[in-house]
């Protein structure tokens, strides 16, 4: 029994919207996500929200100006492409006293509420979502085709 | 001898925790995720497993990106229900079960599987929303809990081939432990689900029905499966469903879904939840497989 083939390259940037947390953006992210696990104490949390720009160029003075600005502007999706990962950046929103839904909005350009209403219909569905070079657009996945017999694949629901 | 009888794997949502801190379960939303595990609570307290082993991942509450081991199993006496930022969940401190926990190290590492060992460390919603469960909210969690967890944080986490392989491992050190244990394997996290980025909250159900018929029938199928596509079919973060293959790695090859129960959504994630049990051995097996070595020998004797 053989491994699955995986290859070196940057394969995952193809998929659209989505900031893979390889290595080089955890190095590139590392004071950053550091700075998320920080606000994990509340007396942190206390000092960050007392005086936002200080706390930053105090404790975290390796941070780049570009990460500075993008967590005072709270922009999520630059945070993600800076080396910031969710687990991480999440840390920030519930500092600011949000539930997770008010992130995601943020990230996927939509209010709160079609976000969550999203969510309740299905959520956002992978067709015409999976590939930004069109490489991958008809992919499917391999086991969803195997589970199928080959009679039905006319019928197969697009959108 | 100790055996595994079973394994179980879950979606481990920290909404679904929240839900359950915050007395929310009886709200419509939560509902028809906790009604799904009903059956699941009735199934766990017939089977009363000795121990379990968990495999879960923690999200930045035990380890942050100071340290990324990709395989770390809990070696300790307890692990304390971890701060995430909002105070440790009100959940039992989780008993671990050090001795057969040391017995599996030595038995993986000699099998090739480089564990990092922890003998402190907290414990995140990861494990302990899916003991909640199917458990319910006991004051004290019913038998001990040997965690595993697996970095899907930072890519790449472990291949899902190397998980199920893991899992091979782990049920043959389980299978020499001296003592008469019945032990059930968790698999935790997933299912499809993407919180991060333009393409948060891609749910991919058709890709989560055939994991899970895959997962019961032909689990080596899963295990084929690239990161890439993983990812693209299932969301970024749904990638961690490579630890339900360890789970899946543990148990023998043709086991009986005693239950499965899918919902979408919980928060931004479809949950999935199955019970697989190993087929139970004829008690007189082994007697019975001497007796027809011996009639071969018998036979081969006569002949030659």
């Amino acid at each position: 029994m053989a491994p699955a083939k995986h290859t070196n390259e940057k394969d995952y940037d193809d998929i659209p919207g989505t900031y893979v947390f390889d290595a080089d953006r955890s190095r590139r992210g590392y004071h950053l996500n550091m700075f998320c696990m920080s606000l994990m104490k509340a007396e942190n949390r206390k000092a960050f929200k007392d005086n936002e720009a200080k706390y930053l160029a105090e404790r975290f003075p390796e941070l780049t100006p570009e990460q500075c600005d993008a967590i005072l502007k709270r922009q999520y999706n630059r945070l993600l492409e800076l080396g910031g990962n969710i687990y991480f950046t999440a840390k920030l929103g519930a500092t600011d006293g949000h539930p997770f839904q008010h992130l995601a909005a943020l990230m996927t350009g939509s209010t709160q509420q079609d976000y969550a209403d999203l969510m309740l219909r299905g959520g956002r569905t992978v067709e015409g979502n999976r590939s930004r070079s069109g490489k991958f657009a008809k992919a499917g996945s391999s086991i969803v085709k195997a589970a199928k017999p080959k009679s039905s694949k006319g019928k197969k629901r697009r959108g | 001898m100790a055996r595994i009888i079973a394994g179980v794997t879950s979606s481990h949502v920290p909404a679904i925790g929240a839900a359950i801190d915050n007395h929310r379960t009886n709200e419509p939303y939560w509902q028809r995720v906790f009604e799904g595990f009903e059956r699941s609570k009735q199934w766990m307290a017939k089977t009363k497993p000795d121990v379990i082993i968990c495999v879960y991942n923690d999200h930045a509450s035990a380890f942050s990106v100071e340290m990324i081991p990709t395989f770390a199993l809990g070696t300790a006496a307890e692990f304390p229900p971890a701060d995430e930022g909002w105070g440790p969940r009100p959940v039992p401190v989780v008993k671990g079960h050090p001795e057969l926990a040391s017995h599996i190290a030595q038995s993986v590492i000699l099998d090739e599987f480089d564990l990092t060992l922890c003998n402190k460390m907290e414990v995140d919603h990861g494990l302990t929303v899916p003991l909640n469960l199917v458990f319910g909210t006991p004051k004290e969690w019913p038998c001990p809990v040997i965690p595993l967890a697996v970095n899907v944080v930072q890519y790449p986490p472990p291949t899902g081939h190397r998980c199920y392989m893991l899992g091979r491992a782990i049920k043959k050190a389980v299978e020499s432990y001296p003592e008469d244990l019945n032990v059930v394997v968790f698999g935790t996290g997933g299912m499809s689900h993407q919180i991060s980025g333009q393409r948060a909250g891609l749910i991919n159900s058709k890709f989560d029905h055939a994991f899970l018929d895959n997962l019961t029938k032909n689990p080596k199928k899963l295990t084929k499966l690239s990161h890439l596509e993983l990812m693209r079919e299932a969301g970024a973060e749904g990638v961690e469903m490579v630890m339900w293959l360890i789970m899946r790695g543990a148990l023998d090859d043709k086991v009986d879904e005693i239950y499965r129960f899918y919902t979408v959504p919980a928060s931004n994630t479809a949950v999935g939840h199955i019970i697989l049990e190993n087929r139970k051995k004829a008690a007189k097996k082994p007697a019975a497989k001497l007796k027809h070595a011996a009639a071969r020998q018998k036979v081969h004797r006569v002949r030659s």
